[in-house]
């Protein structure tokens, strides 16, 4: 019982979940509603001779982190719908590069300003499909400020095993709200460190894949020197255009995560086993849903819940499974239907689909998602 | 104890949001319940009418936001009317008699006395009418024990200001028992 | 005996994708040059550049080489020696890349004052897409974009630096190669954010287009424009007319970015 505890906002526990994972470096650039998460680094990262930096725009910031993670730091940036769209340029970099680092993205209305302060659950495709070109995503969607603080540390980790950004989106209720929270101690949650090259510098190539998918990355100034481009690239870092490396190169970098997809993909099944009806639903909006299920439960409906805690990759299969059990799916989202395209895409014809959307800045209360359940036929 | 939802409000700068937290702290930190709390936010928070949500539970809380207000605190006349519409059949609005004079129509407790002045002019400074409200709604709801609720108020404040914040909570507690009377 | 380029050069890397008659390569040879005298060590050297041609150069040498995306090679390169202080960081490129789309970040850089050394090889044009107008191509110019002749007042990079903070900026020309690598050594060895502006030509995309017969016509232009910034202290006004300056041009001491944020480390308690 002598684990510290404290009450505190998402993005404050996104902070502290950081520095846990071995974070030592953040550029970010002020936005609402996730600035907390700079005020609170910009105290904490000296206090271990970490680096913050506020940079001179959304761009720069997510420049200035792939910098620090390419010289070896552990990088987080912190931002919101419209510093999403600006970094999504050099998400892509990341991407192509292989760089690790995450990216904390809390969900405001929108699109462009919208409504600073106004939750919402419309950065979802945002953050799959922003930057242009193909590539993997991963996107973790925390549903608490405990789960913020956790998934902060498994976006880390996620992001040092598979050398590429990943996304955490929580929305604005999930970023503000405060919780308890109980610091995992040293030791207890997974923490996943880069893997350094096995071979000498004069070896060394960034992109070797014979050390598998997702070869081993140096940092500048580690005694290793090697070439970075965002140009498609051979496994020496070079740039090429070399039709069967591009391919072959391109492909690797998607089945980095297609691969690990079970590893990757996590969820919770709430009083699904005898459901007829399922809510799909993630963030705040599935404790709206829980309140629901656990109400019309109560007036004898049988249904569930299936929370989405990884949206990216898209839990396909699961939800492919449920299509051929349930009549109908509930999509409660703070959006005008991102999530039910994937839920119908997986359903393929097999449930009805009935989506509950909400972008005027209000939550989706439990009453609505009740109302919604009964309409399944 | 069933989920119950609190909502603290007034004008931005009276320190509603703090109130809400050390609430929220008192339930979740002391009293070893479950409790989230929220906030409006922007320029609403600014001045205008603002609100601050505790939701406590013996369980873990789902929807994090208010569904039907158990207990409202009101400190000006435009909060009141702004955020009393879903206040509960058989619930409380405790309210600042100076402040709000217009009561809504419903069938719950109101109960009022001079939250503001008693701070500014019986506790010594106007800074603290926050926390003579969160003695006041601790003592009309009974969501945390009176011990749980100072314990929080006083490790939120700095040491210069115990006796103040102390004398400050006391005040909205025996005043608000007075009150309901 | 030959200077030995080949100590930095990549093996396998070169021929380079400059055309005949461009300066980059001289400026790279500056640089080498430079770097040579200063006996950088090559694995704790980054060089970082954004797009563009002069930005290709980062993978002919044989360090830490960062080729970034469009315009962001200074937010980038400030991640880098944020993260590792004690490295070397170079970053180069062109007058569009740096002064245009990544001008935010130019302009931050200088006012954060960090150690690195910013080589901005200014040939008036965007060449790689072909040749259109940037924010250095002079007025009434012609690029494949001001058919009509360029509407856009141009920038004078060297006194953006100075008005945004840079405490070292310098300028040389390709034709006055020997000058290059001095100006260079001096900017990497001056603490604080240094720039170098380097007047270079583009024959293939800005020399055709603005009746320029030849690379030797370019390069006698840039011999006949530059004085030195101690001859021009001699000069009348008149003398100077249509004249750039070149040599050192400003070099103050200020704060660093790295040496501030070590105190910041120290204030929090986080000093080891």
């Amino acid at each position: 019982m002598s684990k510290k505890v404290a009450f505190l906002q998402g993005n404050e526990a996104a902070a502290y979940g950081a520095l846990y994972a071995g974070c030592t470096f953040f550029a970010g650039y002020p936005i609402t509603p996730s600035t907390e998460v700079s005020e609170v680094l910009s105290a904490e990262l000296p206090k271990i001779g970490g680096k913050f930096i506020q940079m001179e725009d959304e761009i720069g910031a997510m420049a200035a982190l792939l910098g620090g993670a390419l010289a070896g730091k552990k990088a987080l940036t912190s931002t919101s719908g419209p510093g999403l769209s600006l970094k999504q340029e050099l998400i892509g970099y990341g991407c192509i590069a292989e760089i690790p680092c995450v990216v904390y993205n809390v969900m405001r209305g929108g699109p462009s300003t919208g409504m600073p302060t106004g939750p919402s659950q419309s950065d979802v495709m945002c953050a799959k499909w922003g930057t242009h070109g193909d590539h993997a995503t991963i996107a973790l969607m925390p549903a608490s400020v405990q789960e913020t603080y956790e998934m902060i540390v498994r976006a880390f980790n996620l992001a040092e095993k598979y050398r590429m950004p990943v996304h955490v989106l929580p929305d604005e209720i999930v970023a503000h709200m405060r919780e308890r929270v109980v610091f995992p101690e040293p030791g207890e949650l997974e923490v996943i460190n880069r893997t350094a090259p096995s071979v000498p510098p004069a070896e060394y190539k960034p992109y070797d894949t014979k050390f598998g998918d997702v070869p081993p990355l140096a940092a500048f100034g580690s005694g290793y020197k090697f070439h970075v481009t965002g140009l498609n690239k051979l496994p020496d870092g070079f740039p090429t255009t070399k039709a069967e490396y591009v391919q072959a190169e391109e492909e690797r970098q998607i089945r980095k995560v297609t691969a690990n997809i079970d590893e990757i993909v996590e969820f919770e099944e709430f009083m699904l086993d005898d459901a007829e009806i399922c809510v799909v639903a993630y963030g705040s909006t599935s404790r709206s849903a829980r309140y629901a299920v656990n109400a019309a439960r109560e007036q004898g409906i049988k249904v569930g819940m299936f929370r989405i805690k990884t949206f990216w990759p898209f839990p396909d299969k699961q939800i492919k499974a449920l299509a051929g059990k349930v009549k109908g799916f509930i999509v409660p989202e703070m959006n005008l239907g991102m999530c039910s395209l994937e839920v119908e895409r997986c359903a393929q014809g097999k449930a009805q689909i009935l989506g509950i959307n909400r972008v005027d800045g209000e939550p989706i209360n439990p009453e609505q998602i009740i109302e919604k359940i009964k309409e399944v036929k | 104890m069933a989920r119950y939802e609190l909502r603290f409000s007034g004008a931005g700068g009276q320190g509603l949001i703090t109130a809400g937290i050390i609430l929220a702290e008192a339930a979740s930190i002391h009293e070893g319940k479950q409790a989230v709390q929220s906030q409006s936010y922007g320029p609403e928070a600014r001045g205008g009418a603002s609100k601050s949500e505790v939701i406590i539970d013996d369980v873990p809380v789902d929807y994090p936001k208010a569904t039907k207000v158990d207990a409202l605190l009101a400190l000006t006349q435009e909060a009141c009317d702004k955020y009393s519409a879903d206040l509960k059949d058989g619930g409380i609005l405790l309210y600042d008699t100076d402040l709000v004079t217009r009561l809504p129509e419903g069938n719950f407790k109101k109960i009022g006395f001079n939250i503001i002045n008693t701070a500014k002019n019986e506790v010594g400074r106007e800074i603290v009418a926050n926390i003579v409200a969160l003695g006041a709604m601790i003592a009309l709801t009974g969501v945390v024990s009176r011990e749980n609720g100072e314990k929080a108020v006083l490790s939120r404040v700095p040491e210069a200001f115990l006796e103040l914040n102390k004398k400050a909570y006391a005040a909205g507690f025996e005043k608000a028992l007075a009150a309901s009377k | 005996m030959a200077f030995d380029y080949e100590k930095y050069i990549r093996p396998g890397k070169l021929p380079h994708i400059w055309c005949p008659g461009c300066g980059h390569g001289i400026v790279m040879k500056g640089l080498i040059r430079a770097m040579d005298s200063l006996n950088l060590v090559k694995e704790e050297t980054a060089i970082v550049s954004g797009i563009g041609c002069a930005s290709r150069l980062p993978g002919y040498i044989d360090c830490c080489t960062l080729h970034t995306a469009h315009g962001r090679a200074a937010a980038f390169a400030t991640g880098v020696k944020l993260a590792k202080p004690e490295m070397n960081v170079i970053l180069v490129g062109g007058d569009g890349d740096g002064t245009a789309i990544g001008g935010n970040h130019f302009i931050h850089a200088c006012r954060r004052n960090i150690n690195m050394t910013y080589i901005i090889m200014n040939n008036y044009i965007y060449g790689m897409t072909g040749g259109q107008f940037s924010p250095a191509t002079p007025t009434g110019h012609k690029a494949s974009t001001t058919p009509y002749g360029n509407p856009d007042p141009n920038f004078d990079i060297a006194k953006l630096a100075i008005g945004a903070g840079a405490s070292f900026v310098a300028r040389g020309t390709a034709f006055h190669a020997n000058q290059i690598d001095k100006l260079i050594a001096e900017a990497i060895q001056h603490k604080g954010f240094s720039v170098v502006e380097i007047l270079d030509d583009c024959p293939t995309t800005y020399g055709r287009r603005n009746k320029y017969k030849s690379v030797i016509e370019m390069m006698n232009r840039l011999k006949e424009v530059a004085v030195p910034v101690k001859a021009a202290e001699k000069m009348t006004a008149e003398q100077l007319e249509g004249k750039i300056l070149t040599g050192v041009l400003h070099k103050v001491e200020r704060p660093e970015y790295c040496e501030e944020y070590a105190k910041v480390i120290e204030r929090a308690g986080g000093a080891k």
